[in-house]
């Protein structure tokens, strides 16, 4: 290298922003790698990373958070879930405040975008983005989640605390970020505590 | 043993034209773009860009999705200023509906889309070393322009589909920690513009490589509708964060760098300036962050009324602009027009690259910044 550079200097006269660019360089040839060795270095990943969405289970009822209203289903840009909703037994038998419940939940990972809307709508903070950034399979059928995988896999995010219940209801929080609520909360709330409710329009 | 290459004279032989095909799968053209080039000897003689290996019909598309929806289209287009995007149509819809923004979603958005079109120049930074031959740049862009995409990961929870901004404000309040963060990054960003500098700016070879190369005049940029750094290098001061101000720009103190020749040298230098006068507006964005909601009163169910809106904001690589019909009481657009900074700069290639050596075509294309995610929609 430095044969090289005398050279360089031999040929043509000292040019002052061609040395400073050269030194700049040679400066970084003795820092520390910025690269990551990823497969035995793992990344630290943000608390909001968005991998693939996973379902939440409520451990004080022993159910799903989910109540199969499918909005989620609706706002999904790429149309990658397919819910279906039953009656709950636990709500019978006054277990449960949820008189719905999801039967089926479907989810694609292979076409979903991890855009964050189903998150972002879902009134029941039944789904969240989880960090499973690595989710190559072998065959293309097994990135089609069922609800028991997405329920295990969302276990396993709450037990690593990326996510806990939240003490307020979804739409309290949403409304404390407006800037003026749009609505009487109290209706809302009304609105809410009927499973069936449809707030995504599809025309 | 010695063997001598017979070179075969005949007298006479006459030099032809050559076409040749650069790309689709060329490094230098930034994605899938085609050019095929009329040779004669070292000089290109026309130009024909073909275009529309990325095509996903992504205006057809927002047809088809609710206004929430749209935005993750809008993150696809230009993949390298996603922020900046996301912006441009909120905003279409914020002025069809009339919604009012907080002053706080405000200053993140300015916040983040400043610092995407830092991230956006610093790989132009990187890629335009490459494609002239130099490796040490490609290594500087992309580390701070990493050390940008981990603050948005924090932020937004992905590197670049973000799907952040929402109609009414953001989609959630800034995480704790974050000016701090952010004062941390932009000190480093600093240091990083000053070795990218002392790299390129005043480098005998880059001079040598870039002035003088693909100039476009004023009148020229301004026929072919050029918009962003390539239309101020040639000297023309059109900047819509000062000529057509939005959000809080008109309140924020930032010069508009120009160049004078409109030459690659001069675009590489008003995007290399344009990083200072990002990060100055950035610094005064944090200064001045208010508390307070992020989310403006807006319904959950966008239903713009019925008519025309036109929204155009300063990209990193121009004027995007977005025309959105609503036949009023929809959920879906009607219609909706993506203008592109890319795909009209693409337009005013052949006009630079005739005439021009052919080692030259990579610097002048690679000056344009294209995205072909923008150019074929
Ligand atoms: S929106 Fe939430 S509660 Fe409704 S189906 Fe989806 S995950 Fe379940
Ligand atoms: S993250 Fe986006 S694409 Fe994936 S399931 Fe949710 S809404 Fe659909």
């Amino acid at each position: 290298m430095f044969t090289a550079l005398f050279l360089f200097f031999l040929w043509r006269p000292i040019s002052l922003g061609t040395t400073t660019g050269l030194f700049t360089a040679l400066k970084h040839a003795f820092r520390r790698p910025v690269t990551l060795q990823y497969p035995t270095e793992q990344p630290v990943l943000a608390p909001r990373f968005m991998a693939h969405p996973v379902l939440t289970w409520d451990f004080e009822v022993d159910e799903p958070y989910c109540t199969g209203c499918l909005i989620c289903m609706k706002i999904c840009p790429t149309d990658v879930i397919t819910v279906s909703m039953k009656d709950n037994e636990k709500f019978a038998s006054e277990d449960s405040k949820r008189r719905k419940i999801v039967d089926d939940f479907k989810l694609d990972v292979a076409d979903c975008i991890m855009c964050g809307l189903c998150v972002d709508y879902c009134n029941f903070d039944a789904i969240v983005m989880s960090d499973h950034f690595d989710a190559s399979v072998d065959n293309r059928s097994n990135l089609v989640h069922d609800l028991q995988t997405l329920l295990d896999e969302g276990k396993g995010q709450q037990e690593k605390g990326r996510w806990s219940p939240p003490a307020t209801k979804k739409s309290q929080r949403r409304s404390a970020a407006q800037a003026k609520v749009s609505k009487p909360s109290s209706s809302e709330e009304a609105k809410e505590s009927t499973s069936e409710e449809n707030e995504i329009e599809t025309d | 043993m010695e063997t001598k290459a017979t070179v075969i004279r005949d007298e006479n032989s006459e030099t032809a034209e050559l076409r040749i095909n650069m790309g689709p799968q060329h490094p230098a053209t930034h994605g899938v773009f085609r050019m095929v080039l009329t040779l004669d000897g070292e000089r290109v003689v026309t130009v024909e860009p073909h275009i529309g290996y990325l095509h996903r019909g992504s205006e057809k598309l927002t047809e088809g999705e609710n206004f929430q929806q749209i935005t993750t289209l809008f993150d696809r287009l230009d993949y390298i200023s996603n922020f900046n995007n996301e912006w441009v149509y909120v905003r279409t819809v914020e002025r069809a509906m009339e919604v009012e923004i907080p002053e706080r979603a405000e200053f993140i958005r300015i916040i983040l889309g400043e610092l995407n079109r830092i991230a956006s120049h610093f790989l132009f930074y990187g890629t335009y070393g490459l494609d002239i031959g130099a490796m040490n740049p490609v290594m500087i862009g992309f580390r701070e322009r990493e050390r940008i995409q981990a603050l948005f990961e924090g932020v937004s929870g992905a590197r670049m589909m973000h799907n952040y901004f929402r109609v009414g404000g953001v989609k959630e309040d800034l995480p704790d920690g974050f000016v701090p963060a952010i004062n941390a990054l932009l000190e480093h960003l600093k240091k990083g513009y000053e070795d990218a500098k002392n790299i390129l700016t005043e480098s005998e070879i880059f001079i040598e490589r870039t002035a003088g190369i693909g100039a476009l005049d004023a009148e020229r940029t301004l026929d072919y509708g050029v918009t962003g750094p390539v239309l101020r290098a040639a000297g023309v001061d059109y900047d819509i964060r000062k000529a057509d101000p939005y959000s809080m720009y008109s309140d924020l103190d930032f010069s508009v760098p120009l160049g004078s020749h409109g030459d690659c040298y001069d675009r590489y230098m008003v995007r290399m300036l344009e990083i200072e006068q990002s990060i100055k507006i950035i610094e005064q964005c944090i200064r001045r962050l208010p508390d307070g909601p992020i989310q403006g009163k807006v319904s959950r169910i966008l239903r713009p009324p019925e008519g025309d809106f036109f929204v155009h904001g300063e990209n990193p690589r121009g004027d995007l602009g977005v025309y959105l019909v609503s036949t009023g009481g929809t959920v879906r657009p009607y219609r909706l027009k993506i203008r592109g900074p890319s795909f009209s700069n693409l337009m005013a290639l052949s006009s630079m690259m005739e005439g021009a050596y052919l080692a030259d075509s990579t610097v002048i294309l690679g000056s344009l910044d294209i995205v072909l995610g923008e150019v074929d929609r």
